[in-house]
Formats: structure tokens, C-alpha cells, sequence
């Protein structure tokens, strides 16, 4: 199951570079999400996956019953999650504040801290 | 040409331009102290640790070389900083200078007597950089900030290589202590990597002391302050490479590339340079060609191994720093008191100054070689130490012949002309005699060249023999000082010199333009520099042009070039390629996942409706979400189905205000939609890779142990966030309220341009 | 977003939201849950609040600003931490109290962990706030 896994995160990471290399950044911003994504899942799967039992103690036991679930992977996702979520935030507010400055959302057309030498697109 | 000389102030600058002298002055006078000490052959090492982990330490040794070269500098130091106090009476950067000047003679001190490369090299590199600004004095002009920029370029390109000769050097030896190193001679020139330590060390040295072909910045370097061109470049700065040189001697001397490099580099400069000498009409510049002569001179005896020749070195040191300083302040005090230094215009001076007259003429004498002066003996043992070189004695003696005859003319030219020839030509001031604090360096420097010439014991048994035993290891090796030894090979040639020399000096005015012509036709390296600093610019533009075009895709696009050459290549070059994977328990459910989360990434990629791209990438969240409920992680999967619907949430509302995607047309990009599909592939066969290793769970089981025995929860995801790892969990949420924030003062405190 | 259906019942829903969120977080050490997920949980509320009622509202019926309960938050969280110094522990260390405890039952546990998985809560749920409410009034 891993391997389908791996073929996800694959396709993934895949789109993501493709938009994030796109001319217009609202583009980038959706690669973004993909690829925090695509990273949370590289980091669960490499902890390998268990079905059906998660990470907790029963009542009265002092350890997990049996196999369950890696905890370690989990804890970061969990944090890697909200982490990237007040990324996307700032990505969005960036990009939202260059456009409503800069009139344009292609990254072609920002020029200001590094203006054309020539004039060619 | 005229440089920053002021008019007259003989009562000096106060405390700021006294105090400097005072340091001097005791430096030399503990410096002194010690001199008794080593001339009986001891040597002294001072020792305070500094970087203990690699083996580097503050250490000093004070030896016959260094003693020699400690004693010349903080000897002249004081005599060129009282000098300068008058020469630069009044002006108004003089505390700077003052400041300039003792750092610079403080760091070169630091270099002399450093006993640890990595010491060394700090010091070697505190003299450029005070050197530097010295020479950028005078840095409202043009051409001394062409000058100050060249003599750092050439100085510091070589020390960059001298760095990496020293740690070459250290590495290979086990220490970075230089006695320790030069102790085993046998060991280092033996071993695989002296070769390009020799290289890396002697392109420091070379450019430093302006060997040819790294000549062209000292002359221009004359653009500093004349106490300045005094003190660097006759006494310290440029001898630092011979310095060093002299310094290794012990360990590397000896082989056929050091004997050949040192010696035709040398000699090759010598002559070279008392050529240009012989051209020159600005009396510095003639000075500081015929310094060139001198370092080129210093450097062919290094390339020696014989008594004689490292006798000569000694004495040839001593005599050259001595006149030469003199010199440089007597041009300094004529500068100063006539406003001009062009030889051509500059005669009947001695009357007016007589004094300065008088010191020109003893160190001149010294200069070209007469005797009863030390310069004669220098050039009785420079004769008797070419001539016992191994392999074509005649032919570096004849080089060495030409050099002095010529330097010799050059000594008429500077010190005997500007005095004593009528020329007729009206100068711009009236001359008048110099103060004294300009006249006591010149004359005490031009009296001790007398005094040794006479007494040569003196200089013998003080710096001469100990110096000798640093570079020997024994002091019998050195050959006697005299002025009268007999009727021999050295003393015909002294004559042939002197005959020469007097032919040239008579003939000079009708020989300079064929001198010209024929130095018009060599390459001119200080045009070549310009070509080559006009050739790195516009390879900079261009390479800047290509790298950073100002397009963030390209950018962008390289960084995921980058990524993907790491990733595969790694996996190339390793072989780590995974077998092919086991899928049998894959289950339909799986399968449905996978499929959605692919088809609502691949949708996100592809669609230009933004309605759609938001809905795809819900899509990718839920499944993803999905994924985690499937495979037990009840934690991690609320939280992401909360944060996708926030995410949703945000773009909507941004949305509102945002244009469709595509205004410009739909774009195709097959080329980055092949670089995303490598990378994409590349991350799948690094992480099937990953996953046939095998796992450590120690951590995991020991969370899996401790959660309620000893965290009292049950939850272990949440115990480890909020107790094991609770101070990374603290950094997150500071990462989270600071991405807050940010987002706020964006949103809040700019206030946008409504027309785009 | 006219509808008085929804903003009546969005009312509704945000208080039990927020009620729900604190709920998640005290189990959160012994079941699924916790800072991370309440804080996200009690946002939702106010972000759909917002959504239905306008901004002006949510910001009145939360009283304190927003990048405030964020800050207090992170104060919260290092205070619960520094705690542990007074005990010669190192920072960060949970110190606990149970009260009633009897050998069978550990009884009410109090413990600096709950209070830092709180400043954790308030740190998530102020920073969306901040975020989405600053959107919504700037867009």
C-alpha cells in the first residue's frame, strides 16, 4: 500500500512544480497547497501505514494494545498541517497585496525591485 | 603629481601625532632589548591559545629573521611617524593617517613574528587592508583610487592563494605551528604536496613583493603620501613577501623548482625593473622602480642555499631598507619644500637645503655602491654570492651587473642632480631647508649606512649572523662583512659597475627615449589590468543577465532543476533504483483514493475556471484527509479536513476581488510540464527506496511506553505535541501567531494603489 | 449572505462550535483532539459567523481582538513551560496535580500540559481569526 502511496505523492508533487512554475501566482499559490500535501504525506508514509488502529492507550492498560499506529509521523504531520496552513495564509495575503498594488497578477509583470534592462518579455 | 602635502606647520599635530611615535619608539627599544639575546643564537616564543579545536594559536617567535625585520620596521615606523606629523602638519585627516599608519605597522609587526600560519596569515592580510587605505589616502582623486583598489585586488587574489597554501601546508604536516613545520624539512619537501603548497605560498609572496608579473601595482601604489611609499614599500609592506620567502627557506628551499622559480623570477625583475627605473622623470616613481630591482634581488639570493648568498640577503636587507626609506623622505622634504618631485625641473637645490642635500648624498653613495658605505659591502657579497651559484653563475651575474650599474645611474638622478645641477628652469616655490622632525629620518637612516660601512661588525654579530643561522641553522655559514677583501672577482666587477654606471648616468637624458620605445613595445601590464577588470565587469553583466534575468519562473524553474539533478543523480550515481513494488494488498478502497486525489491534482494543474481549481484542490484535501482516517490517524485527519476548509474559505474570499486566470491566453508549458514530471517520478523512486529500508521505532516505542505511565495520557500524538516535544511544539505556534501577524500589518498598514 | 435563516442560525451553530472546540481540547490528552484541532474547531465557528453576519459582528461578539487571544496564547504556552524551572526541572517538563487521587484513580488532573495545550488552542484560533477577519474586511 505504501508503493500507491508513493505513486500519489508522485503525481502530487508533479502538479504542484507545474504550477508553481506558471506565469500567474495565484497558480503558485495552489502549488503550494498541493505540495504541503504532498510533503505531509511523504512524512506519514515513511512512519508506514497500519490500518484500524490508531495511536491511543485503552482505559486500564498501560500501553497500546497490539500494533498500532506510528505516533512519531503523526505528531509532526500534525503541526507540519497547521504550520502550512499560516504559510498559505501569508502566500495568499502576499499575493493578494501585489496585486491590488501592482495591478497584475503574472509574475512576468512585477518588476519593481528588479527592473528590465531591455525592454523584452 | 603633487600629493597631500601641506604647506609649512613645523610644530606637528599634538598628542595625536606624537603619541604614535611613542609606541614606536618602544616597540624598537624592547625590540632592541632583545637583540643581545638573539645574537648569542636564542630565540623566544610567546604563546596564548586562540583556536585550541583546530590547533590554532597566537603564537610568536622572535628569531634572528624576525628580529631583523621587527627592528627595521619599528625603526623606521618611528622615524617615518614623526616625519609624517610635520609633512602632514595641519591636515585635516591627519589623525586618521596616524591611525592608518600604526595599525599597519602594529599588523606587519604581528606578520614578522608570527609563529602559526593561520596567525600569519590574519596579519598578512591586516597589512593589505591597512595598506589599502593608506595608499587610498588620498581617495578624493581618481587615480588613488585606481591605485588603492589595484594594490588590493593583486595583493589579496594572492593572499587568497597563500591561504590555501598555508592550510595545504598545515594539513599536510600535522601542525600549523611554523617551527614545528620547518623542523622537519626533509619530511615536507618529500612530500606529494609540496608542489602546490610551493605554488599557492609563492603566488602570495610574488604578489605581495610585486614580482614579475605582478609588478605593475607598486609603482602606482606611489599615489599614497610620501612617509607612506617610505615605509611600505622600502622597509615593510613589499618585503613581507620576502619576508616569508626568507621564512620558508628553511623547509622548502633547496629543490630544482624552488632554485629556478626564485631565481629567474627574481633576477628577471631586477633587471626589468632598473630599466623603468632608469625612464622614470617623477623621482618616487624612479624609487620605486629601483625597489622592484631590489625585491627582485632579494628574491634571486632566496632562491639560494649558499653562505654567500644568504650573507648577501641579510646585509642586501638591511643597506636597502636603510637608503631606501632615506631616500623616499628626502624626495618627501623636496616634494615639500618645492612643489614639484619632476627630476627635469629640480637643480640647485643644495644651497638651499643643504642638510637635506647632505643626507641624499650619504645614502645615494650607500645606493650605488660606494665604499666605505654598507651599500658597497652589500654589493661586494651580492657579487661573491652570484657567483656561487650552482648552475650559470655568469650569466644571473651578468643580469645582476646591468641591475646595479643601472641603479647606480638612478642614485645619480635622484640624490646628486636635483642638488647639485644648475637646470634653469623655475621651480614653484622657492626651496628652503625642511623642519627637523623631516630631517632626523633621513639623516639618522642615511648616517647608520655610513656607520655600518665602516663598523660592519656592528651590523655582523646583531642581525647579519643570527639571521643567517634562522635561515641556515648555523651560523658558521656566515661569510664576514668587510670592505677590503683583497683583489678578487667581486671587486672587478664593483669596478666594471661603478664605470657602467657613471656611462648611463652621463648618457641618461639621450638614452630615456629609446628606453621608452622599448617599453612601449613590452606588454603593459597596467593596461592589461584595466582590460582585465573591463572584461570581469561585462562577464558579470553577462553571467548576471543569464542567471538573474528578473523573471521569477526562471528562477524558480533553476530551483527545481537543482532539486530534480540532487534527487536523480543521487539515485543514479548510487544505484539505489527500488525493486518493483509489492502491490497485492491494495484494496479497491485504495485505489478509489488514490484516483481522486490524483484526478483533483491533476485537474488543479490543467483547468483555467477558478471555481474549478478551488473545488479540485478541496477535492485533493478531502482524499488526502481520506488517507489519514484510513490509516489511523484520527488526529492528524480532523485536523486537515478543518484547515482544507479554512483554505477554501480564504481563496473564495480572495477570489472576489482577483481576475480570472488565464487573461493572457491559455499557457502551455511542455517544458516545465516535463520538469515537473521528472520530479514528480523521481520523488516516487526515492521514496519507494526510503521504504525498503528498514525502520527505527525506538523513538515510537518509547512514546508508545512512557505516554501513560509516566505523561498520564492516554492520546500519544497529543502527548508527544504537547509534552515530549512541547518546546518544537512552542516554536510552531510562535511560527503560527508570527505568519498571523504578518498576514495583519500586510493586509493592514499599506494602504494599495487603486490604479494598477 | 442576506438570509435570516442563516444568520440566526449561524449564531447557533458558532456557540456550539466554540462549546464543541473546548470539549475537543480538554479529551484531546486521552482521546483524538486537543489544541490544534479545538483551536481550528472554535475558528470555524466565528469564520462561518463572519461569513453570515459580517465581520463587525464576529469582532463584536468575541470582545477581545483577535491577534490578542494569539499573543496571550503564546504567553500562555511558554508561561505552562518556564513553570517547570521552579521545580529544578527542565523547561518544558509537565508538572502535575491530581486532585482526590486515590490508588485506583489518578481523580481530577490538573497539569501545566493542559494549560500549554490551551495557550496552543488560543494561538490557532486567534491567528485564523486575525487572518480571515483582515481578509474579509480588506477584500
Amino acid at each position: 500500500m505504501e508503493a500507491l502511496i508513493a505513486i500519489t505523492i508522485g503525481v502530487l508533487v508533479a502538479t504542484s512544480v507545474y504550477l508553481m512554475l506558471a506565469r500567474n501566482v495565484l497558480r503558485f499559490i495552489f502549488g503550494l497547497v498541493l505540495i504541503s500535501n504532498a510533503a505531509n504525506l511523504i512524512i506519514f508514509a515513511s512512519g508506514r501505514l497500519t490500518v484500524g488502529a490508531p495511536p491511543l492507550i485503552p482505559v486500564g492498560a498501560d500501553g497500546p494494545v497490539g500494533d498500532v499506529a506510528n505516533a512519531l509521523p503523526q505528531a509532526l504531520v500534525l503541526t507540519a498541517i497547521v504550520i502550512g496552513f499560516g504559510l498559505f495564509a501569508f502566500a495568499l495575503v502576499l499575493m493578494f497585496r501585489a496585486y491590488s498594488t501592482l495591478g497584475t497578477l503574472y509574475s512576468d509583470d512585477m518588476r519593481i525591485a528588479e527592473p528590465r534592462t531591455e525592454d523584452k518579455t | 603629481m603633487n600629493d597631500t602635502a601641506t604647506a609649512m606647520h613645523p610644530t606637528g599635530n599634538g598628542l595625536v601625532g606624537l603619541i604614535p611615535v611613542g609606541i614606536a619608539l618602544l616597540l624598537f627599544g624592547w625590540f632592541l632589548s632583545l637583540a643581545p639575546a638573539v645574537a648569542d643564537g636564542q630565540s623566544l616564543r610567546l604563546v596564548w591559545d586562540w583556536v585550541p579545536s583546530l590547533g590554532i594559536a597566537m603564537s610568536f617567535l622572535v628569531d634572528g629573521l624576525s628580529l631583523t625585520f621587527a627592528l627595521l620596521i619599528s625603526g623606521i615606523g618611528a622615524l617615518v611617524l614623526l616625519y609624517s606629523n610635520t609633512y602632514l602638519a595641519g591636515h585635516p585627516q591627519f589623525a586618521r593617517f596616524a591611525l592608518f599608519l600604526t595599525s599597519f605597522m602594529l599588523a606587519m609587526l604581528g606578520l614578522v613574528l608570527a609563529d602559526n600560519l593561520i596567525g600569519l596569515f590574519v596579519f598578512w592580510e591586516l597589512t593589505t587592508i591597512t595598506s589599502y587605505l593608506l595608499i587610498g589616502f588620498g581617495h578624493d582623486t581618481t587615480k588613488g583610487r585606481r591605485s588603492a583598489l589595484q594594490a588590493l585586488f593583486v595583493t589579496g587574489a594572492g593572499a587568497l592563494a597563500l591561504l590555501a597554501g598555508f592550510i595545504l601546508l598545515g594539513f599536510s604536516m600535522g601542525s600549523f605551528e611554523l617551527s614545528e613545520i620547518l623542523a622537519q624539512a626533509d619530511v615536507l619537501k618529500a612530500h606529494e604536496m609540496y608542489l602546490p603548497i610551493l605554488i599557492l605560498i609563492l603566488a602570495g609572496t610574488f604578489t605581495k613583493s610585486a614580482q614579475f608579473p605582478f609588478h605593475f601595482w607598486l609603482p602606482n601604489a606611489m599615489a599614497a603620501p610620501t612617509p607612506v611609499s617610505a615605509f611600505l614599500h622600502s622597509a615593510t609592506m613589499v618585503k613581507a613577501g620576502v619576508y616569508l620567502m626568507a621564512r620558508m627557506h628553511p623547509g622548502m628551499s633547496g629543490t630544482d623548482v624552488w632554485f629556478w622559480t626564485l631565481t629567474i623570477a627574481g633576477a628577471f625583475t631586477a633587471v626589468f625593473a632598473s630599466i623603468l627605473a632608469l625612464r622614470q622623470t617623477d623621482l618616487k616613481q624612479a624609487l620605486a622602480y629601483t625597489t622592484l630591482m631590489a625585491l627582485g634581488t632579494l628574491t634571486l639570493f632566496l632562491g639560494q642555499t649558499s653562505g654567500y648568498a644568504m650573507t648577501a640577503f641579510a646585509t642586501f636587507l638591511v643597506v636597502h631598507s636603510l637608503y631606501k626609506a632615506a631616500l623616499f623622505l628626502v624626495v618627501g622634504c623636496i616634494d615639500h619644500s618645492t612643489g614639484t618631485r619632476e627630476a627635469d625641473v629640480l637643480g640647485g637645490l643644495g644651497r638651499a637645503m643643504p642638510v637635506t642635500a647632505f643626507a641624499a648624498g650619504l645614502a645615494a653613495l650607500s645606493m650605488a655602491g660606494f665604499p666605505p658605505f654598507l651599500g658597497f659591502i652589500g654589493k661586494e657579497l651580492k657579487y661573491a654570492g652570484i657567483l656561487a651559484i650552482g648552475s650559470e653563475p655568469f650569466l644571473f651575474a651578468a643580469a645582476l651587473l646591468t641591475a646595479n650599474a643601472l641603479m647606480f645611474a638612478v642614485a645619480g638622478i635622484v640624490a646628486l642632480r636635483p642638488f647639485w645641477q644648475r637646470t634653469g628652469v623655475a621651480l614653484p616655490r622657492k626651496p628652503h631647508e625642511a623642519p627637523w622632525p623631516m630631517l632626523a629620518g633621513p639623516v639618522i637612516l642615511a648616517v647608520l649606512g655610513a656607520l655600518f660601512g665602516v663598523y660592519p661588525d656592528l651590523l655582523q654579530v646583531a642581525l647579519v649572523d643570527p639571521t643567517v643561522k634562522s635561515l641556515l641553522g648555523s651560523i658558521e655559514d656566515a661569510k664576514e662583512l668587510k670592505l677590503w677583501a683583497g683583489v678578487n672577482m667581486p671587486l672587478f666587477m664593483s669596478i666594471v659597475t661603478v664605470a657602467l654606471g657613471a656611462v648611463l648616468y652621463l648618457g641618461h637624458k639621450r638614452l630615456r627615449p629609446a628606453l621608452g620605445r622599448l617599453v612601449d613595445a613590452a606588454p603593459q601590464f597596467d593596461n592589461g589590468w584595466d582590460k582585465f577588470l573591463l572584461a570581469l565587469k561585462s562577464f558579470a553583466a553577462w553571467q548576471t543577465q543569464i542567471i538573474q534575468p528578473g523573471i521569477l519562473r526562471r528562477y524558480i524553474f533553476a530551483t527545481f532543476a537543482t532539486v530534480l539533478v540532487a534527487l536523480g543523480g543521487t539515485m543514479i550515481a548510487r544505484q539505489a533504483m527500488p525493486t518493483w513494488p509489492d502491490l497485492t494488498d491494495v484494496t479497491f478502497q485504495n485505489i478509489a483514493l488514490v484516483v481522486l486525489i490524483s484526478a483533483g491534482a491533476i485537474l488543479t494543474a490543467l483547468t483555467s475556471s477558478r471555481i474549478a481549481a478551488m473545488a479540485a484542490l478541496g477535492v485533493v484535501g478531502i482524499g488526502v484527509a481520506m488517507i489519514f482516517i484510513v490509516f489511523s490517524a484520527p488526529d492528524v485527519a480532523i485536523t486537515q479536513l478543518l484547515v482544507e476548509t479554512l483554505i477554501v474559505v480564504l481563496v473564495a474570499v480572495a477570489l472576489l476581488r482577483l481576475p480570472v486566470l488565464d487573461e493572457n491566453g491559455r499557457d502551455h508549458r511542455p517544458l516545465d510540464a516535463i520538469l515537473a514530471g521528472a520530479i514528480g517520478l523521481s520523488v516516487t523512486l526515492v521514496l519507494l527506496a526510503v521504504l525498503e529500508t528498514p525502520l527505527d521505532l525506538r523513538l515510537t516505542e518509547y512514546f508508545e511506553v512512557t505516554s501513560w505511565p509516566e505523561a498520564f495520557g492516554r492520546n500519544i500524538v497529543n502527548v508527544i505535541l504537547v509534552d515530549f516535544r512541547a518546546l518544537d511544539t512552542f516554536g510552531e505556534i510562535a511560527v503560527v501567531v508570527i505568519a498571523a501577524l504578518s498576514a495583519y500589518a500586510l493586509l493592514r498598514t499599506t494602504h494599495p494603489r487603486k490604479d494598477p | 449572505m442576506n438570509s435570516i435563516i442563516l444568520r440566526v442560525g449561524t449564531r447557533y451553530l458558532c456557540g456550539l462550535l466554540v462549546l464543541f472546540s473546548l470539549y475537543m481540547l480538554i479529551r484531546g490528552h486521552n482521546e483524538p483532539g486537543g489544541g490544534f484541532i479545538g483551536g481550528l474547531i472554535g475558528s470555524t465557528g466565528f469564520v462561518l459567523f463572519a461569513l453570515a453576519c459580517g465581520t463587525a459582528d464576529a469582532r463584536n461578539a468575541l470582545k477581545i481582538m483577535p491577534q490578542n487571544i494569539a499573543m496571550g496564547g503564546l504567553g500562555i504556552a511558554l508561561l505552562a513551560g518556564i513553570f517547570a524551572a521552579f521545580f529544578g526541572d527542565a523547561l518544558f517538563t509537565g508538572q502535575w496535580l491530581f486532585i482526590n487521587e486515590t490508588p485506583d484513580d489518578k481523580g481530577i488532573p490538573i497539569s501545566t500540559v493542559l494549560f500549554f495545550d490551551i495557550g496552543v488552542y488560543l494561538v490557532v484560533f486567534g491567528s485564523i481569526l486575525s487572518i480571515v477577519f483582515a481578509m474579509e474586511e480588506e477584500i
